[in-house]
């Protein structure tokens, strides 16, 4: 049943317990019991709303970070990991195989504030190496939707 | 000037939702539980393989069956779902939708006087096929008490020494009704003893929600894969109606007939739809799961807020409609679906337009989102309360 529920609220964490619970064909407690295990186990880590800051009138900057780190001794990379995903401007931080180590996900109000990041915060860490800077110009599909899709049904009205 | 027309074509009535189309397409605000195809686009990996197939230049004629990579594909696939083994060389053709294979299985087997047994409620196309290859239709009137199954009894006591086939329509479009196997096992020993033939239209095979059990297809059954033309296709399972693409397989004396008509009337099935259709029924198996479990999510819902607003309805396994009853409401179906449609603006399709013993029944679909249902939903219950309080 965690697979069904995960499935379902994946896509739509808003719905209503019962209502799941109707879909599932299984009972509204259980559908509760399960979330609440899976919320104590942090399989169910949040639940968050996918926004399209460009059509508001707030000012975002988002930049995708690629960090080279030496990795210390017996902690590998989770000490530096850790000194960057607290900082609350870092979204995202992922451990990278390939030419780099760690992608870190970094939103701000402007260039400069996330420039400002970067070179006082992330490249004065003592075992980063170098960072390269990517900013994001145009976001056309994030967490599997896509962000320009217009919700239209193009059917015919009735068929047979 | 002399008529232009046929009077076997005139005879032959228009599709009976014309009406609803025409209020419908009026007015505003209007939601829709009326249609018969999926609410899913194409899979993306799919339509990227028709793009691809027209960039390189894929744009002549196949062979007459279609081309030999789609059908060994399904040949594969037929085993694997549904342990029927078809040879793709003889047995096989690719057709313009299941409807065609309607159309010229019907027209490779009948002679004038023929009988056609045609369950219904059942989708339109059966009964003028028929008449179109000078066949009889003779109409079995299926009941909600055997939750629109075909009995064997029902099925004994409309066969006459003229019966040459019998039309299985199992998914059942409008009714949502499935076949399990013993259903189709009692069918299978008429269907032998009197020597007749099935056309066994498995559009919908992709989609039954019966916990545990798969859809079983009568071409399985023993001494049936040689009376027995199977017709499915690639709409309803990859939510591929606009491609038009279909299949048939017949024991090939049979077949031979039904591509004669095809390689003259229609030459071949669309090229770029048929090099879609070798990357859906090889590649999408996990598209048709996401699918079937987002309709049966969908068709849960229904079920329970049909039981919360009082109307009746049987519990469908298969396709994706339900066929709630409205006999309670003194209405006939098509009073029902018109008010319904003028005061609080929802399209259903009456169940009348699928045969007369549709009568007192409605077709309502949920290939629609669930926000779309919900609000559909709620207008019905609207509605259904005021009929209550008159």
């Amino acid at each position: 049943m965690r697979e069904k529920i995960l499935a379902f609220i994946e896509k739509n964490s808003r719905v209503d317990l019962k209502e799941l619970a109707i879909m599932l064909g299984v009972e509204e407690i259980a559908v509760a019991n399960e979330m609440a295990a899976m919320e104590e186990e942090r399989i169910i880590c949040g639940y968050h709303t996918l926004i399209d800051w460009e059509k508001t009138s707030i000012e975002k900057v988002n930049a995708l970070i690629e960090v080279r780190v030496t990795p210390q001794r017996g902690r590998g990379f989770d000490s530096v990991a850790e000194r960057v995903y607290n900082y609350p401007e870092v979204n995202a931080v992922y451990l990278i195989s390939g030419g780099y180590d760690l992608l870190v996900t970094l939103e701000g109000k402007t260039l400069r504030e996330v420039a400002q990041f970067v070179s006082d915060r992330l490249s004065t860490l003592d075992s980063v190496l170098s960072t390269k800077t990517n900013f994001i110009l145009k976001k056309y599909k994030d967490h599997g939707t896509i962000i320009a899709k217009p919700l239209e049904d193009e059917r015919m009205l009735v068929s047979l | 000037m002399r008529n232009p027309l046929s009077n076997r074509i005139v005879n032959i009535p228009f599709s009976g939702i014309r009406k609803f189309f025409d209020i419908a397409a009026e007015m505003t605000d209007v939601i829709s539980l009326g249609v018969g195809e999926p609410d899913f686009d194409t899979p993306w990996h799919v339509r990227d393989e028709g793009i691809y197939s027209l960039e390189k230049g894929r744009t002549a004629y196949t062979s007459n069956a279609g081309l030999k990579e789609l059908k060994m594909e399904i040949a594969k696939y037929l085993e694997r779902k549904f342990q029927v083994f078809y040879n793709y060389d003889t047995e096989m053709m690719i057709t313009v939708g299941g409807s065609e294979a309607i159309d010229i299985a019907m027209r490779a087997m009948l002679d004038p006087g023929d009988e056609v047994l045609i369950p219904q409620p059942s989708y339109v196309s059966y009964e003028p096929c028929a008449v179109l290859a000078n066949g009889i239709p003779v109409i079995i009137n299926l009941k909600e008490e055997n939750e629109f199954r075909l009995t064997a009894q029902e099925l004994e006591e409309a066969i006459t020494p003229k019966t040459k086939l019998l039309v299985l329509p199992f998914p059942n479009n409008p009714t949502g009704a499935i076949m399990e196997k013993k259903d189709l096992e009692a069918i299978a020993e008429i269907v032998k003893k009197y020597d007749i033939f099935v056309l066994s239209d498995e559009i919908y095979a992709e989609l039954t929600y019966l916990e545990g059990q798969e859809h079983v297809t009568i071409a399985s059954l023993p001494g049936m894969r040689e009376r027995t033309i199977l017709i499915n296709g690639f709409s309803k399972a990859y939510a591929m109606t606009g491609w038009r693409l279909g299949y048939a397989c017949a024991p090939k004396i049979i077949l031979e007939q039904m591509l004669k008509i095809h390689q003259y009337a229609i030459m071949c099935a669309p090229t770029t739809s048929q090099y879609a259709a070798v990357e859906a029924v090889r590649n999408g198996d996990k598209d048709v799961i996401e699918m079937r479990e987002e309709y049966n999510r969908r068709r849960r819902y229904m079920m329970h807020r049909y039981q919360e607003m009082g109307l009746q309805c049987f519990e469908p396994f298969g396709a994706f409609y339900t066929f709630p009853s409205i006999q309670k409401f003194n209405m006939t179906s098509d009073e029902f679906a018109t008010k319904m449609l003028q005061e609080e603006k929802v399209v259903v399709v009456p169940g009348t337009a699928f045969g007369t013993c549709g009568e007192g029944f409605l077709r309502i679909s949920y290939a629609y989102s669930l926000e779309s249902l919900k609000e559909a939903l709620d207008r019905m219950e609207r509605f259904i309360q005021k009929l209550d309080f008159k």
